[in-house]
This record gives C-alpha cells, sequence and structure tokens, in this order.
C-alpha cells in the first residue's frame, strides 16, 4: 500500500470516527488520536525520509491537506457539540415570559400639568415667554387695571374670595396682563407671553364648579397684531391640543378687558361635528375666552393704545383636560386619588 | 331670555329655520341655550268637548265624563280635576297619545270604569308649573269655546312655536327685547326692518290735573306716567297670554300681562299702579330713609335704607323702583284707574337693590343693563293704548314727565385703515359703511374716515374699539383669515427656575411619586403644621366653607389630605409629591409672601407586593433616599447633611431630620408623628418638605469630566464596635478625614445592634475603596493608610476593631 492509500484510508476513517463521536470528551480523544505526536499522521510522514525527492513534496502536501481536513472536522464537529450542549442548557432555563414584569416605583405628572406643559411648550416654540404672578392679588391688578372698575356689574363680590377690601385670591390669570404690561420695554421687541396658573373663585365645590382651578394667559403686543393674528393662534393652539381635525370658530362674547371679545369653540369631541348630548347638538364646544387688548387695558399700564395693541386669550386647562378624556367631576383634579392621577400616562 | 320665532317673523321676513336662526345669533350676536318647540315630544293631543259629566259610582272625586274629540262616537274619560264640567273645551290626552316626559296614554280602568285617554292640565303636556295661569294651576286647563273638537290642541295654545332661548351677556341689554333683536337680525342678514309705532288714543281729563310727580334726576333720568281710567280687568285675550308662557311669564290679567308684553316687545320694564290706592295726587322718586318698609308683590316685606330709590306717594313706598312694586298699590281685582309708569333708573342702584333684597327680577336684570333711552315714551304709549284696546281704559290726555333727560348718542371717528389693520382684513369702505348702516347707525364717510353716530339703544358703543366689534361680528368670524403674528423675533425659553422645576418634577416622578395638586385653601389647622418658619395665616375674610378658609403654610398636610382620601377608599400605597406654593405673612402686612415648595409623601408600599417580590412597607430611609436622589439631581453645590429634629411637633421625634446643605436648613424629612396621623386617620406616612426657592436660588454645580482611572482598585473592609450614639456619619467622616490621599469611597455595608454585641454599643462595617488615579497602588501603601484610619477610629471615637 502506497503512503498516498494509506493516507487517503486514514483521511476516510478519521472522518468517520469524528461523525461518530458523541461528545466533547470523544472529539478530544479522537483528534489525539489522529493528530497527537503519537497518531497515525505523524508516523506515515515519518515514513517520507524513504520516498524519491520528487515523490516527498507531493506527499507531504497531501498529508497536510488530510492533517487540515480532519483538524477543520474536528472543530465543526466541536462546535456542533458545545451548540448542543448550550441549547440544552438554555432549553432547561426556559421560563414563562407572560409572568408580570417586576414592579418598578414610577410617578405620573399631574394631568392638568400635562396639559400646561404641552401648552407652554407650544407657545415658547413660538417665541412666548412663560411668566408666573402671583395667587394672592391686588384688586387693582385682578380688576381694576382689567377694566373692571369698584362698580362694575361684571365684578360680582360673591364670587371674589377676598383678603381685605384691596386683597384677594386672584379670580383670573388677567392681572399678569396688567403685570407685565406695566414693565415691558417695547423697545426691546414685542411682548409675547403665557401665563399659567392657580386661580380661585368662591363657589361651593360639585361636579362642575371648583373653589381652585387652573388657567393660562395669553398676551401678545406689538404695532401690527390682527384680530385675524388671534384666530390664527388659536388655531393653532387647538390643533397641537386636540388634534389637525379639530376646527375653531369664534363667536362674540364679552370681557370687559378686551374689545371686541370672542369665545372660541372647538369642534365636539364626541361627535366630531355632527351633534350630540355633550355639545347640546351644536357640534361645537366652548374652550376659551379672547380678544382684542381694551384700550383702556393697555392705556391704564401705560401703553399707548394708539400705537400698540394685541390681543388676548384665557384657557382653562380643568376644563380642557375634562373635555379631552371625558372626567365627569373636576374635583377629582384636587382629591389626588392615585387611581386617577395614574392613568394619565405622559406621551413624550 | 326667550325670544319667539313666530313673533320675529311678523317682522323681518326671513326664510330660515329656527335652530338655522339660532345658530346665527350664537355666532354673530349673543349665546343660544337652546330652541325648543314646546309641542315636540306630544302625540295625539286634541281639542275635546264635555258633552256630559257624571260622578264617578265609585269615588268621591272622580267624575265619568263624554267627550266629543270629532269622531263618530265621544270617548268615555274618567277624569278627577276639580274644576271640570260639561260644556267645557278641554286637552284631550287620546288612547296612544304622548304627553310630557315621553309619558304615554293608555285606555284604562278607574275604579272599574274604562277610560279612554286623559282629559290634561297644561302642566301635564309640558308647561312649567310658573307659567300656567293662577285659575288653572290646580285643574284641568280649559280652551276657548270656539276650538274644534278633534284638532290638535298646540296652535290653540302656540305650542308650534319655536323659542330661542338667549343667554345675553351684560353689555347687550338691547338684545332683552324684540326690538333689539330685531335691529341686530336686521343687519345679520341685512334686510330692512319695519317696527310698528304706538297711536293712542286719548280721552277724558288731562292728566296733568291729576298728577304730579317729583323726581331726582341722578336717580332716575327719565320718569313717565300715563293713566287709563275704567279699565275692564279680565283675562287677556289668548294671543297675548300665549306670547307671555312662551317666553317663561304667567299671564295674569290684561293690565299686568300689556306691561309684561311691552316689557318683552320694547325691552323697557313698565309698572302698572292703582291710582286709587295713592294718598295724594304725588309720586316721588326718591331715596328711601332709614326705617322705611315696603311689602313687594311677592308680598315680602323689606327693610329699605337710603341707598334704594323708592317710588313713593305722601304716605311712604309704593315701589321699590326698577325692581318691584309695592302690594299695596297694586293691580288687584276692583282696579279701575292705572298709572303706567315707564322710566330709567341708575342702574348701580338697581343692582345693589337686587341684590340687597335678593330680587332679581326681569325688571331689575333690564335696568342694570340700560334700557333704550330713546324708548321710554314709546313704550309708555304702546301700554296705554293697548290698555284701551284690551281693557276698554280711558287714556287721559297726555303724559306726566318728571323727568326727560335722553343721553345725545354717541358719535365715534374710525378710519377705514384702521378697521382693516386692527381685523386683519381688506375691507372696504362701502363694506364698512353698509355694516354700520345696517345696525341703525348714522354714518358720513370722508376720506379714510367714517363718523358714526351710534343708535342710542346700544348703550355699550362709545369708542371705536365696540365698532370694531360691530363691524367683525356682523362680515363674520369666519370669514376673518388666520394668521399668526409677524414682526421681530422674540426667544422662547424656560428661565433657569422654570427649568428647575421641570426637573425637580421629573426627578420625583422618576424616583416614583406621582404629582399632586391639593387645594392651597385650608383649615386653619392644617395650614399652621408642618412649619418651616414662623409666619402669621392669612385667612379668608369670607370664605365660603371652614374647610377652605386659611392659606396653607405647608405642603405636606394637604398630601395627608389626599392620603386619608385614599385610605378612606381603600387605596393603601400612596406615594405622592406636590410642587406648589405656601403663603407667609408678616405681621402688619395684609399681603404674604408666596415661597415655592417640593413635598412628598408616602405611605403603605413604593414597591407592591408582586409574585417574585415581598411587600416592603416605606421607612424613613426609602424617604431619605429619595430626597437624597433628587437633591443630588438638582446639583446643590454643598454638602447635605441631615440632622436630628426632635421639636417638630407633627413629627416623630425620633424619627425627624432636618435636611441641610451647605450648613442650611433647606427643610425637613421623616416620619409623621402617630397622633397627627391618627387625626388625618391614615396609616404609618413618611414626608419631606423643601423649599424650592432656597434649591432654586442655590448655586450649583458644574458638570466636569472626571478621569476614570485605568488602575486596579483595591478594597478593604472594617469592621467596629462604637457606642451608640457614634452616628454614621462622624464615622464616615473621620475616615474620610484621616483615609488618606488614595481613598476613594467608604461604603457602609453592615449595621448590627442585636445580642452579639454588648449593650450600649453597635457594630458598623465599612468597605474602603482606594485607587491610585496615575499608576497602580501598591498594597503597602493601602495597609498603612488603612491602618492609619483604624487607630484614628480607635482613638477619637473609642471604636473597637473588630
Amino acid at each position: 500500500m502506497s503512503l498516498k492509500d494509506k493516507l487517503s484510508e486514514l483521511r476516510q476513517r478519521g472522518l468517520a470516527d469524528i461523525k461518530d463521536s458523541s461528545d466533547l470528551k470523544d472529539v478530544n480523544q479522537v483528534r489525539v488520536q489522529l493528530l497527537g505526536k503519537k497518531g497515525p499522521i505523524t508516523e506515515v510522514l515519518r515514513g517520507m525520509r524513504d520516498l524519491d525527492a520528487e515523490e516527498r513534496p507531493k506527499v507531504g502536501a497531501f498529508a497536510n491537506e488530510i492533517r487540515d481536513d480532519l483538524a477543520n472536522a474536528l472543530a465543526q464537529r466541536k462546535e456542533e457539540l458545545e451548540k448542543a450542549v448550550l441549547n440544552a442548557q438554555l432549553a432547561k432555563e426556559t421560563i414563562d415570559v407572560t409572568l408580570p414584569g417586576t414592579p418598578v416605583a414610577k410617578g405620573e405628572p399631574h394631568v392638568i400639568q400635562q396639559i400646561v406643559d404641552q401648552i407652554e411648550d407650544l407657545f415658547l416654540g413660538m417665541g412666548y415667554q412663560v411668566l408666573s404672578g402671583p395667587e394672592v392679588e391686588e384688586d387693582k391688578y385682578n380688576f381694576e387695571m382689567m377694566n373692571l372698575p369698584k362698580n362694575h356689574p361684571a365684578r360680582d363680590m360673591q364670587d371674589t374670595f377676598y383678603i381685605t377690601k384691596e386683597i384677594l385670591m386672584r379670580t383670573q390669570t388677567s392681572p399678569m396682563q396688567a403685570r407685565t404690561l406695566e414693565k415691558h420695554d417695547f423697545s426691546k421687541g414685542p411682548l409675547k407671553m403665557i401665563s399659567p396658573g392657580v386661580v380661585y373663585r368662591r363657589d361651593t365645590d360639585d361636579p362642575t364648579h371648583s373653589h381652585q382651578f387652573h388657567q393660562v394667559e395669553g398676551l401678545v403686543i406689538d404695532k401690527h397684531i390682527t384680530m385675524a393674528d388671534l384666530k390664527g393662534t388659536l388655531q393653532v393652539l387647538a390643533h397641537e391640543l386636540f388634534g389637525d381635525k379639530f376646527d375653531v370658530r369664534l363667536r362674540p362674547s364679552y370681557f370687559p378687558f378686551t374689545e371686541p371679545s370672542v369665545e372660541a369653540d372647538i369642534t365636539c369631541f364626541n361627535c366630531g361635528g355632527k351633534g350630540c348630548k355633550v355639545c347640546k347638538n351644536t357640534g361645537w364646544i366652548e374652550v376659551l375666552g379672547a380678544g382684542m387688548v381694551h384700550p383702556n387695558v393697555l392705556k391704564m399700564a401705560g401703553v399707548d393704545p394708539d400705537v400698540y395693541g394685541g390681543f388676548a386669550f384665557g384657557v382653562g386647562p380643568d376644563r380642557f383636560a375634562m373635555l379631552k378624556y371625558g372626567v365627569d367631576d373636576i374635583r377629582n383634579f384636587y382629591l389626588n386619588d392615585v387611581r386617577f392621577l395614574t392613568q394619565f400616562t405622559k406621551k413624550g | 331670555m326667550k325670544i319667539s320665532y313666530n313673533w320675529i317673523k311678523e317682522y323681518l321676513d326671513l326664510n330660515v329655520k329656527p335652530v338655522d336662526l339660532a345658530e346665527k345669533i350664537e355666532r354673530t350676536s349673543v349665546e343660544v341655550d337652546g330652541v325648543t318647540t314646546p309641542s315636540d315630544g306630544l302625540k295625539k293631543i286634541v281639542v275635546g268637548h264635555v258633552l256630559s259629566m257624571e260622578a264617578h259610582p265609585d269615588s268621591d272625586h272622580l267624575h265619568v265624563c263624554q267627550v266629543d274629540v270629532g269622531e263618530d262616537e265621544p270617548l268615555q274619560i274618567v277624569c278627577g280635576a276639580p274644576n271640570v264640567a260639561a260644556g267645557q273645551n278641554v286637552i284631550v290626552a287620546l288612547p296612544g297619545s304622548r304627553i310630557a316626559d315621553n309619558v304615554k296614554i293608555k285606555k284604562s280602568k278607574m275604579r272599574g270604569i274604562p277610560s279612554a285617554g286623559m282629559i290634561c292640565a297644561l302642566q301635564e303636556i309640558g308647561f312649567s308649573e310658573d307659567v300656567v295661569p293662577k285659575d288653572y294651576v290646580d285643574g284641568i286647563y280649559v280652551l276657548p269655546e270656539d276650538a274644534t273638537p278633534g284638532d290638535a290642541v298646540y296652535d290653540y295654545l302656540g305650542m308650534n312655536d319655536s323659542l330661542i332661548d338667549l343667554d345675553v351677556t351684560p353689555n347687550r341689554g338691547d338684545m332683552l327685547s324684540l326690538y333689539g333683536t330685531l335691529h341686530d337680525l336686521a343687519a345679520i342678514y341685512d334686510k330692512p326692518v319695519e317696527l310698528d309705532h304706538p297711536e293712542v288714543k286719548e280721552d277724558g281729563a288731562a292728566i296733568a290735573d291729576q298728577l304730579t310727580i317729583h323726581v331726582d334726576e341722578a336717580l332716575s333720568p327719565q320718569y313717565r306716567m300715563r293713566l287709563v281710567k275704567n279699565v275692564k280687568l279680565a283675562p287677556s285675550p289668548m294671543w297675548l297670554q300665549i306670547r307671555l308662557w312662551n317666553a317663561g311669564m304667567r299671564p295674569i290679567n290684561n293690565v299686568v300681562d300689556i306691561t309684561n308684553y311691552i316689557m318683552m316687545k320694547y325691552g323697557q320694564p313698565l309698572h302698572a299702579f292703582d291710582y286709587d290706592k295713592f294718598n295724594g295726587e304725588d309720586v316721588y322718586v326718591r331715596t328711601a330713609k332709614a326705617g322705611e318698609k315696603l311689602t313687594t308683590l311677592d308680598e315680602n316685606d323689606h327693610d329699605l335704607d337710603e341707598n334704594d330709590i323708592v317710588i313713593a306717594d305722601q304716605k311712604g313706598p309704593i315701589a321699590l323702583a326698577g325692581v318691584m312694586g309695592g302690594l299695596d298699590a297694586s293691580i288687584q281685582d276692583g282696579t279701575t284707574t292705572v298709572a303706567i309708569e315707564s322710566a330709567v333708573f341708575e342702574h348701580d342702584h338697581i343692582r345693589k337693590a337686587a341684590q340687597r333684597h335678593n330680587l332679581h327680577t326681569d325688571a331689575s336684570q333690564r335696568f342694570e343693563r340700560g334700557v333704550n333711552q330713546a324708548g321710554v315714551q314709546e313704550a309708555l304709549d304702546a301700554a296705554a293704548q293697548m290698555m284701551n284696546e284690551l281693557a276698554d281704559g280711558e287714556v287721559q290726555k297726555g303724559s306726566v314727565v318728571g323727568s326727560s333727560n335722553i343721553p345725545e348718542p354717541a358719535v365715534i371717528d374710525i378710519t377705514l385703515t384702521h378697521v382693516n389693520a386692527i381685523l386683519g382684513t381688506e375691507l372696504t369702505m362701502d363694506q364698512v359703511s353698509h355694516i354700520l348702516e345696517s345696525l341703525g347707525f348714522e354714518v358720513t364717510v370722508s376720506g379714510d374716515t367714517l363718523t358714526v353716530t351710534v343708535a342710542v339703544r346700544r348703550n355699550d358703543i362709545h369708542i371705536p374699539a365696540d365698532l370694531l366689534e360691530e363691524i367683525a361680528r356682523i362680515y363674520g368670524y369666519d370669514q376673518l383669515p388666520a394668521t399668526l403674528p409677524t414682526g421681530r423675533m422674540t426667544m422662547g425659553t424656560l428661565t433657569t427656575k422654570q427649568r428647575l422645576m421641570r426637573a425637580t418634577r421629573h426627578s420625583l416622578e422618576g424616583l416614583g411619586l406621582n404629582q399632586a395638586i391639593s387645594y392651597a385653601l385650608t383649615t386653619e389647622e392644617k395650614a399652621k403644621m408642618f412649619m418651616m418658619q414662623a409666619s402669621e395665616t392669612t385667612n379668608l375674610s369670607w370664605p365660603m366653607s371652614m374647610d377652605h378658609a386659611v392659606l396653607r403654610m405647608n405642603v405636606v398636610s394637604g398630601l395627608l389630605d389626599d392620603i386619608a382620601y385614599n385610605s378612606a377608599r381603600k387605596v393603601k400605597d400612596v406615594a405622592l409629591y406636590e410642587q406648589g406654593r405656601v403663603f407667609y405673612r408678616e405681621d402688619g402686612n395684609d399681603r404674604p409672601s408666596e415661597e415655592e415648595h417640593i413635598a412628598g409623601a408616602i405611605t403603605g408600599t413604593l414597591m407592591p407586593e408582586a409574585w417574585n417580590q415581598a411587600a416592603q412597607p416605606v421607612d424613613f430611609f426609602q424617604m431619605k433616599g429619595i430626597v437624597a436622589a433628587y437633591l443630588k439631581d438638582m446639583a446643590v453645590n454643598g454638602d447635605v447633611t441631615y440632622e436630628p429634629n426632635t421639636d417638630m411637633p407633627e413629627m416623630h421625634p425620633g424619627r425627624t431630620a432636618d435636611v441641610l446643605v451647605h450648613g442650611h436648613r433647606i427643610g425637613f424629612l421623616g416620619q409623621v408623628h402617630p397622633l397627627i396621623a391618627k387625626q388625618f386617620k391614615i396609616g404609618a406616612t413618611y414626608v419631606f418638605e423643601l423649599n424650592l426657592q432656597a434649591i432654586i436660588d442655590m448655586p450649583k454645580q458644574e458638570n466636569q469630566y472626571d478621569v476614570i482611572s485605568r488602575y486596579p482598585a483595591i478594597t478593604r473592609d472594617i469592621a467596629m464596635l462604637v457606642d451608640d450614639d457614634v452616628t454614621n456619619d462622624q464615622v464616615v467622616a473621620l475616615i474620610e478625614r484621616r483615609g488618606g490621599a488614595f481613598l476613594q469611597s467608604v461604603k457602609l455595608f453592615d449595621v448590627y445592634d442585636g445580642v452579639k454585641v454588648p449593650k450600649g454599643k453597635k457594630s458598623l462595617a465599612y468597605t474602603l475603596t482606594y485607587q491610585d488615579k496615575h499608576e497602580t497602588l501598591v498594597d503597602d501603601a493601602v495597609t498603612q493608610a488603612f491602618d492609619k484610619v483604624s487607630k484614628r477610629l480607635e482613638d477619637d471615637l473609642g471604636a473597637q476593631i473588630r
């Protein structure tokens, strides 16, 4: 039998042994047997010295080829077996992935806060400042400078929590209009601000009334602000809070500190404008009051109404939240039942 | 005010449905609360003629009636009304009909006698009890004699009309009348409106010889009276009664009904006096004198004072002017001579009188907003004419006029440029002047300027901005373009304070607390709990309830209220935080200062029990962990330390710590005192409250890159026995101070004070980590440092190293 034949047979036998090996230990044994110093290949190679110089490199190359084949086969078999071991191990580790996840402590922002933040972010993007004012206000800012002199009919004593004759819990965020107008330096640019905050009314708490609630005031004063700008701004606000499908319409209304005054309605959420119980069959829901700032308000704050003008609006986040989520009792916002608070997960 | 669609149509040629008209009004003038048609929902309700009536054999009050309902055979209907009688035309709900509240009427038997339907009272077909004529309140309604049996009743009762309920804003008093509404609609629909004007047939003697009026013109700028003699009181004709009850007013008699009708038509409240009840022939319009009393028409007694305007005769007040008439001089059975008053009263007095006497009437509502001062005489004449026509009265010659100050109309200049600049429109001069003229204003144009003479009835229009509103609403808000403000750029950024307040909320939410918003007004007791600084309370002068009467000086007590609310509803695990203001007031100041605080409260467990996790009840160290993590988030620059506070009355004396930053107290944390918890009816609760403003104002650490050492760290553990009163802070501080240059961190890993340590001692164990940033540490260096610090612990703190 020639060396070459011997080697061929060796390869066949070796590959069969590798294939038959059933675990890693076997594989190792086969490797030592085949490729070890005392193994058959070494032995065959040792016989090479008897060959012609011409034959020697050919057989040598053939022997190396066979050794590589066997080594590769061993490595492959080893990998196969290792993988099988790992798979068996992983199979044993299988868990019920439908078991609940381990609870983690996580808090949610209050639903009203979420709406206020959303409004703030929208207006920040349009170049507005966010300002906050005192909750305990002077009569002067809350009423007088808002064009509500002491005997004004729209100023119902019954609605206001007074502390003294001149000090009260603010009934609206509008006093921030007067406070900001007084301070603003128009040479530095237009005034664009919103002012979110808590306001108070002398009301008995019930499903639709709360003695404490929130408002966001908005005010833009410059040389060329139009009522069309107000309409566009309110449209942007409605789209941001409720979605693009919602339309805004303006209706005449009355506020002492704006003229013209309007109320803004948006398409009813419940019926999409077809008319239902929620919107009293009108297809519209009233969401905020607005208007062009009354010249008296500007004048009282030391701003020349012949040069400057603009718009103001006031929105109620409580009302927005009630409408948007169908909350049927405003008291929910202030009683802080955690089952209520955790319903409104923050999205973005 | 409910306004009749049919009445409007008598004057304006409109081809719109009532709902569309209502929508138009809402979008152009004033809010509409609803449109109703009284016959809606009713079915098979017809005129019946009672042919005969017999007593029910088995009842002492039921009657068995044979009723002609226009069919071949009469229906037998059992009726219990006391006023039913043969010969009457009545309202019959046929079998299968629907009456008010969607009630279905079927054939039935009443005490054994078959009854095919029901004879109805007005209330049973949807009338409010308040508008049913007194004679028919307690029984069935009797229809006019000429009603045809079998006809639907609705037209006889005005129930097919549509009523538009206007919610009139305080500035639009003119809309509280048919005529005012017609003026607006004429402009909205751009149609001419033809209003009718009274022609009084005068008779008898001159009124001037029979009545003299003395008026304080400041109280009543206009005061006019007419006298009508020999009136015959009777029920008003049906058409008039229908107008009244559809407007929500009860028909009373022809004279009173006429005054109410004129008020609805012209917006001018009138009052009818029984002239014969006057003491003397002089009438005074003056303020009341202290001590004077008046019994008003509703039979309530009022103590008057000098803020009330009264109409008085020689003896005393006979009416509370502009609010309600007095009972004594009112129209009653037997009245034959009527003095009709048409006047204007100063609105502020009327508003206050209505409030003071709690008498908000149709009249006061109109005087408060202002009536059409150019139409006072016309309304008076119209009433006199009707009393002549409907009550056979003789209208005495002339009117007696106590005051007659009709204001000059407002004249306002406005430019077209201004109109378009403010509205954002491109209106033409013709469009603008047409709108204003359609409202009944006079307009003259000169160049760019419009000079507008405003109709006196529109007492809300004084300045150009008021005209802008008229132009905008009649033009239509829908037609305004929608744009965004342009002009110089402005920055929209949050301030540092606002960013930190947002970061505070995000941090605490990340730490597991839900944001609460509690009431800032609370009880005096709760307002004064958990005080972080001395302060006076700020009290409401006229609270609605004692539960919300005083401004809080802490946030924690509100959170405890919230926990109590949850606890009462069996929600046991609560973790809340609140960011809000507290109100501190110095003695002598009326107004408190407002300070931003941040507070939290946890009860039950933070991590609820689960299939793979045992419940871990809240404790001090969880709350401390939250506070520490929050303060780390806020990067306050300075050491945060915690010192025991045994003195807060609402807190557990052994489980409360002051929180200090750089040695300044910014708040506290710990367990609520068990007695306070009991008072709130809550379980063990841990709280914290910090002065957020102080955190905002503190200098903050700048983030800076710190090289992470490539060289290995070496750790050594040390356990020691120390006296019970040695604190962790003391040990850590000493180790940090004496630990040598390579000490990176000290970490407590065990505290033990069980049976294996001597009494009065505790065992503390720490891991010390050493590292050199620039080369590998050699063991010797660490051993040397470690031995040194061990020695200091023995020497300075009496520790026994174990």
